[in-house]
């Protein structure tokens, strides 16, 4: 095989649902140990065109070639038994299985009359982890490790398959910092062997880190093939948006005012009734972005359940405005004009069964004029959507489309839309723009450098460092429950803050 | 191959159409088990269909069968609608039979009192006894398939030991006293036992309506087509609907939005033990006016449960469910009694009929293979 054959080949491949066409003459070569990225915006087409490679979905059109000659996958276990292996973003593991049984699952080690061999599955899963350098311990149950190493064991389970090319959907999505440079670490050491690695992801960072081209997909088309060496972050960002992204967010200097939220020696207990937040006093002004700094599993999410009234207060007091609004309910909170865009935008922020309208009045459906006597409104409710739809740009445009048929970030701006248009004093984001593509992202801090501008308050909560020091204008610091450092932006570095996250101290 | 594909794509999009589909696949697998017990399954349909269509008399009993399973069906649906398995109509049930029973004995009232005064006295009965079992989930986080199980049996043996009660139990009987006329909805029901009502059907035997009178004709069927529509309107188009459709579709983003859940479980499980009830005080005002010892339960309430999946859990999937429930197993009777069929091979070919009708994930699943079959076939030919 010389350099000259693609590994692997798609040719003008062609995949249509309905109406909608995900991939649109696709044509896409990865090299030998390469690693391709493939990148695109949410919808755009990239997992379309991988399932397709796997034989999850068959194309309407168009053919697979592997070191130049047509193969033909028509389901997963031909792209398997042609070295094709894929992990997903979601994981497929038995969690009560111990690694080593996920791991042979489907090809297992038998004995005479299919009596299971563990303790050599299990020999064969420690081999495995070792050549190619995947620490885990074959013996643990799935539900006792970290996300991290559930990703480590989706791609041993490819490679126990004998895969030579390796599919990763999204497999930074659920990683934290510190198991994102892992996972880089393992896919050099992957390629080193001899592997080639194909990359779905939408973060220009970790193309940047990780791979040597990337395939940019818009719209179910290919715009361009680039050397990632080569072009810069703001180019690909605009090749992926199809117009000029803004990387950082442009915004004046805060004008705070008076103090609109005050939390005073806050305590509050995890789901486990052990404490997450210690002692947490923190303070946020009218016009001006607060954001919080933070590893996560420091309590920022018990602190952000216990403002919006889903998780009891042990002790301490949270005011606004001076008055007390400790452990009232999330109605009551809510009354307050105390918005949140929750961290699970699925899970907490939209009923994914309801429609778009349906769902932006969600919390003010028994009010006025959406409900009159306890019957429902439909034709207010349906032109309040209307309205909201255009003022935040969100598509399809269709009021009576059910919230879960929409994209990542059409979901986030319905949530935006209805917690913006109650006119909240105070706007709590959660990881606002966790799983966002850079589109959406920039749509996001725009809308919380609005609020701000309009004097409101808001407490921006994130995991993402460079998006906490981007959009805020203070940022506090939180470890272990309690707040380690409050800092202007731009006061400190990424380093310092990072120490600090970590249990360090500046001095 | 597009069209097959859109073709089946449109069945998988039209319930009415696939719902009639699984019946012809049940109906064809019944068959078949008709044959290997060696009867003409021809024959037999055509006894069923017969038992049910035949006359005026049969159409209004396979009705009447009918009346209490719509709105057990209901029941279910309602609790499934807002999140929760309700596996307890059949208490339910029970309990608004037993409420209407011993009120409608032992009040006295005008009928155009009596009637909605039991009715409802069913209804709340069985709305405390749904509402405890939400009441359980919301307090203590008991699970309600585990808390209405349980309260099946303590309905089961609380009828039984009512009905034991010496002021209760009509002597020499095992049931309880009669409920007064004021209180039944049965439609001529004390007059044509009536030497008078008898004279007339002597007289004008084989008549429309003597064949009607032969059925045990009540009003019951109209309530539960009311209720079913009342029951439509609070899920779909009350604030209080799409509260509790919201807590059962996604309990966390429910409550972000500042909806009590708690509340909605014990007010949604006491709507669906209400429903239950009121069927079951619908039975006992329409048809049987007392209630008596069971040895077994009924199973008024487990049919609801086929009857709500069969329905697809809409609120007016269940009136058409619930009738064809009822017809076959009123027309199974008469398989019997043609054909000498026992009564378990009927029950088995009723079983199967409704299996296929209940389980569309099965012909979901059937269909989809099938187009990705033509559909792989169709890239291999273009590759």
């Amino acid at each position: 095989m010389t350099d000259s054959v693609p590994r692997i080949e798609m040719r003008n491949i062609t995949k249509t649902f309905g109406p909608t066409v995900a991939n649109d003459t696709i044509s896409l070569s990865v090299r030998p140990q390469e690693i391709h990225a493939l990148l695109g915006e949410n919808g755009a087409g990239k997992t379309t065109l991988m399932n397709v490679l796997y034989g999850l979905y068959p194309a309407d059109s168009g053919e697979v070639l592997l070191d130049g000659a047509p193969v033909s996958i028509r389901e997963p276990a031909d792209a398997i038994a042609n070295g094709i292996g894929m992990v997903h973003q979601h994981f497929k593991l038995v969690e009560p299985f111990s690694i080593a049984q996920n791991i042979v699952l489907g090809s297992e080690i038998t004995g005479p009359f299919g009596i299971l061999k563990e303790r050599e599955a299990s020999e064969a899963v420690g081999e495995l982890s070792h050549r190619y350098g995947l620490d885990v311990d074959p013996d643990a149950l799935i539900q006792d490790v970290s996300v991290g190493t559930q990703q480590r064991v989706e791609i041993l389970k490819a490679l126990y398959r004998n895969a030579d090319v390796l599919i990763l959907d999204e497999p930074t999505a659920v990683l934290t910092p510190q198991e994102i440079e892992e996972l880089i670490a393992i896919m050099r050491g992957l390629v080193e062997q001899g592997k080639t690695i194909i990359i779905i992801t939408h973060k220009l960072r970790e193309i940047k880190a990780v791979s040597d081209r990337c395939t940019i997909i818009r719209r179910g088309r290919v715009i361009d093939t680039v050397e990632v060496g080569s072009t810069s972050q703001q180019e690909l960002a605009s090749m992926m948006v199809g117009r000029e992204v803004n990387l950082t967010v442009e915004k004046e200097p805060a004008q705070p005012q008076e103090v609109t939220l005050r939390i005073s020696d806050l305590h509050v207990n995890n789901s486990r009734e052990l404490p997450a937040v210690r002692g947490l006093s923190l303070d946020v002004r009218a016009g001006e972005i607060l954001g919080i700094a933070e590893v996560d599993g420091n309590g920022q999410s018990q602190l952000v359940e216990a403002l919006v009234g889903v998780r009891h207060v042990e002790s301490g007091t949270i005011e606004m405005k001076g008055s007390a609004i400790t452990n009232l309910t999330p109605k009551q909170i809510f009354d307050r004009r105390i918005s949140s865009i929750p961290e699970d935008r699925q899970r907490r922020g939209l009923v994914l069964e309801y429609t778009v309208a349906e769902n932006m009045v969600l919390g003010t459906h028994d009010d006025e004029p959406f409900a009159r006597r306890g019957i429902l409104q439909q034709e207010v409710i349906g032109e309040h959507a209307g309205e909201l739809i255009e003022k935040f740009d969100v598509r399809p445009p269709e009021p009576s489309y059910l919230a879960g048929s929409l994209s990542g970030g059409n979901q986030q701006k319905v949530i935006i839309a209805r917690e913006v248009s109650h006119d909240p004093e105070i706007l709590i984001a959660s990881q606002p723009t966790r799983g966002l593509d850079v589109g959406a992202i920039e749509y996001v801090h725009r809308s919380l450098v609005d609020q701000r501008d309009r004097g409101k308050a808001v407490l921006l909560v994130s995991l993402d460092l460079d998006e906490v020091m981007n959009v805020s204008d203070r940022i506090a610091v939180i470890f272990e429950g309690r707040i380690v450092g409050v800092f202007a932006s731009g006061e400190v570095d990424e380093h310092q803050l990072g120490l600090l996250m970590a249990g360090g101290s500046l001095d | 191959m597009t069209d097959a594909k859109n073709k089946g794509a449109a069945l998988l999009n039209n319930p009415f159409a696939f719902a009639l589909l699984s019946i012809v696949v049940g109906v064809l697998v019944g068959a078949i088990i008709l044959v290997v017990a060696g009867y003409n399954p021809f024959r037999a349909y055509g006894e069923i269909l017969a038992g049910i269509f035949s006359g005026p008399r049969n159409i209004a009993t396979a009705i009447v069968r009918s009346t209490p399973i719509v709105l057990t069906g209901l029941s279910v649906t309602f609790a499934f609608r807002t999140g929760l398995f309700n596996i307890g109509a059949e208490g339910q049930f029970l309990i608004g039979g037993l409420t209407a029973a011993l009120l409608g004995f032992s009040v006295s009232l005008p009928p155009i009192l009596h009637i909605p005064f039991v009715m409802i006295a069913a209804a709340m009965a069985g709305a405390a006894w749904g509402g405890l079992a939400g009441y359980l989930k919301a307090r203590f986080g008991v699970h309600e398939v585990i808390a209405t199980i349980m309260l099946n049996w303590i309905a089961f043996y609380l009828n039984n030991f009512i009905v034991s009660l010496p002021s209760v139990q009509r002597p020499e009987s095992e049931a309880s006293y009669k409920i007064l006329d004021s209180a039944r909805i049965d439609i001529l029901g004390a007059w044509k036992m009536s030497d008078v009502g008898l004279a007339w059907r002597r007289e004008n035997a084989g008549s429309f309506f003597a064949e009607l009178l032969r059925a045990e004709i009540n009003w019951g069927i109209v309530v539960s087509v009311l209720v079913v529509v009342l029951i439509w309107f609070i899920l779909n188009k009350t604030t209080l609907g799409y509260e509790l459709r919201a807590v059962g579709f996604n309990r966390d983003a429910a409550e972000y939005g500042g909806i009590n859940v708690n509340r909605s479980m014990v007010i949604s499980m006491a709507i669906a033990g209400a429903i239950a009830a009121l069927s079951g005080g619908l039975q006992v005002m329409g048809r049987t006016q007392e209630i008596t010892k069971l040895a077994v339960m009924e199973g008024n309430g487990f049919d609801g449960i086929a009857v709500a999946l069969i329905g697809n859990t809409t609120a007016y999937g269940n009136i058409f469910a619930g009738l064809l429930f009822g017809g076959l197993v009123h027309g199974g009777g008469r398989l019997q009694a043609r054909m000498g069929a026992p009564s378990e091979i009927i029950d088995i070919v009723i079983g199967t009929i409704i299996f296929f009708i209940a389980i569309p994930n099965l012909i979901r699943v059937i269909i989809k293979a099938r187009e990705r079959a033509k559909a792989k076939k169709e890239v291999t030919d273009v590759a």
